[in-house]
């Protein structure tokens, strides 16, 4: 019993030193991911222009909370026009586009989102001259994309589809202002489907984000499966004038959690919140 | 890698012997339970940390929660049977989570109704692949679809069972500890079986509604029982007094979040503030009072 006990263990740690080897890598990023989404394109890791950050050790690897934050002003001539967001070793890697303009005054960003195992998470930041920054973290978390779609899955579901906007009190005309806008969506991967009954039959997640100020641009997005339940985006905006605050989501049903190819059209959702001097 | 697989499972496939048993202790005039440790569940304890056990009628017995794995199980139903001869006519399982369900398919019998919260298949069905792939990576258990054993009755609001001159009342709650938490009492004991809608020494695990937990505890706090057994730790004797470190911990978590959130503040200041004054007061506080303010604050900033 205590031999086998020991042999137990003995194994158990082979196969962590394993796993921690075979996904503290660069393999599916090289291989894979730069390839597939910026062919023949130089990326310069630098934390010159964006940095990321993400707790090391995920408490909850559903719910990680992530920030991006702009090393550079937001300015006519020089601006972050797009960050891309990658989980390496989460089963579809692709967390989400995020396309900004210099209406943001600062493009940060911060989100929540799932970590299936230990990998990294990159975001790549591209210029308006079309230049290329990588800023990379490694976190350690554990079935983020199985995980129970929240604590209270019919309130979610309830819920579905309403929206806020949180912006600070002390709103200062002229300067990049922090704004939260809080989805309510259970942004299911589909990979709690269960065989038996297929209670949970696909993915079911959000896959475009607008939000405008008085029509213009300020946060575009294309997202995935990545993105936690009940979606929370912090972003810059610089309310210089009264006006009307926009959100736009649209989501879909895929068939797969880890392929697009069938893929159904499902509803939009609009909130607006109104910005006064 | 190939051949640790085939070790690994050899190893980790569970070996049942005829006269393992668990050790359980009578509370009450024949309800018994088997008090689990304060241990996160791990390669060495297989998951086996949760409360269990059953209450026996005149006709039959009942199971309540059936351990971590079917080896645990199997314990647990070779210790009822050097208990009693009767039969066992029903496996109530309180909730979703691992430490209570993975001994049910040693239960399987045509005789033998399995029993739960109206919420309790569906959460089951969509927790098992990411459970299954925990119990096998971190405590050694290997489970199969065989273990999904569902509930053939569901409990909707109440519902009462006859174990023969013993009526067991179970009740389903509103969203507290899960979204699927089901109690039993027995009058005939004045005992009332909260499995995890009520921690001592262990961190309360917060996976429902924080709001609906104070909700559910102040609700049962009117109430007197003799005794009250809790998911994780000790038996009560004195229950007004017993579930107050709970109470008092829940509703210190909702407060400080709730004021972080007014302040604009958001999760990740929250995970680095809220509660820490709670740290000496519980075990295994570091392991899941993180995960407890993530939940809670989820369900926070959508109040109005």
């Amino acid at each position: 019993m205590l031999f086998k006990t020991y042999l137990t263990s003995a194994i158990m740690a082979l196969a962590l030193i394993g796993n921690a080897h075979a996904t503290n890598d660069e393999n599916i990023w090289q291989q894979e991911l730069h390839q597939q989404y910026f062919a023949g394109k130089n990326i310069e890791e630098s934390n010159e222009i964006i940095k990321l950050e993400a707790p090391y050790r995920a408490e909850d690897p559903a719910l990680v909370p992530i920030q991006i934050k702009s090393q550079i002003p937001q300015t006519a001539n020089k601006y972050i026009k797009k960050i891309t967001l990658f989980v390496d070793n989460n089963p579809y890697p692709f967390v989400g586009e995020f396309e900004l303009t210099p209406a943001s005054g600062k493009a940060d960003l911060a989100m929540r989102i799932r970590v299936n195992t230990y990998s990294y998470v990159r975001a790549i930041a591209e210029m308006n001259d079309g230049k290329l920054y990588m800023s990379k973290t490694f976190v350690k978390a554990s079935g983020g994309c199985s995980a129970p779609i929240g604590a209270d899955l019919d309130t979610a579901m309830q819920r579905l589809g309403k929206m806020k906007f949180k912006l600070q009190p002390d709103t200062k005309m002229s300067e990049p202002h922090l704004t939260q806008l809080l989805i309510s969506h259970p942004n299911i991967t589909g990979m709690q489907m269960d065989q038996v009954t297929r209670f949970i039959k696909k993915s079911h997640f959000i896959d475009t984000i607008k939000v405008t100020f008085n029509d213009k641009a300020i946060l575009t997005a294309k997202t995935d499966i990545a993105i936690s339940a009940d979606p929370n985006f912090r972003f810059y905006f610089i309310p210089n004038t009264t006006g009307t605050l926009k959100a736009e989501f649209t989501d879909t049903a895929c068939e797969s959690p880890t392929s697009r190819k069938v893929c159904t059209t499902g509803k939009s959702y609009m909130q607006t919140y109104t910005i006064k001097p | 890698m190939k051949f640790f697989q085939l070790v690994s499972l050899l190893i980790f496939t569970p070996i049942i012997f005829a006269s393992d048993t668990i050790k359980v202790k009578e509370i009450a005039a024949d309800v018994y339970v088997h008090f689990g440790k304060h241990e996160l569940p791990n390669n060495h304890n297989h998951g086996e940390i949760a409360n269990i056990g059953f209450i026996i009628g005149d006709k039959c017995v009942t199971v309540i929660d059936s351990g971590a794995n079917p080896t645990q199980g199997k314990a647990l139903k070779n210790t009822i049977q050097t208990i009693t001869s009767k039969p066992i006519c029903y496996v109530i399982n309180t909730h979703a989570h691992p430490d209570h369900i993975y001994g049910n398919r040693a239960f399987k019998d045509a005789k033998v109704k399995f029993v739960g919260h109206h919420k309790l298949s569906r959460a089951i069905l969509t927790r098992s692949p990411y459970y299954f792939t925990k119990s096998k990576e971190q405590f050694g258990n290997q489970l199969t679809s065989a273990d999904v054993v569902l509930p053939s009755i569901e409990v909707k609001n109440t519902l009462q069972l006859d174990l023969g001159n013993r009526i067991l009342e179970l009740t389903a709650h509103p969203s507290a500890h899960t979204d699927h938490d089901l109690s039993i009492y027995d009058s005939k004991t004045d005992t009332l079986w909260l499995s995890d809608l009520l921690f001592r020494e262990h961190l309360p695990v917060l996976d429902g509604s924080i709001n609906g937990w104070i909700s559910e505890l102040e609700r049962l706090e009117q109430n007197s029982y003799t005794y009250v057994i809790p998911g994780h730790g000790a038996l009560v004797t004195d229950w007004k007094h017993s579930l107050q470190p709970q109470k008092k911990y829940l509703l210190l978590l909702r407060k400080e979040i709730r004021l972080l959130i007014q302040q604009g503040k958001f999760l990740e200041d929250a995970i680095k503030t809220v509660a820490y004054s709670e740290q000496k007061r519980w075990k295994l506080f570091n392991e899941f009072h993180k995960k407890n303010i993530s939940t809670a604050f989820a369900e926070l900033e959508w109040e109005e």
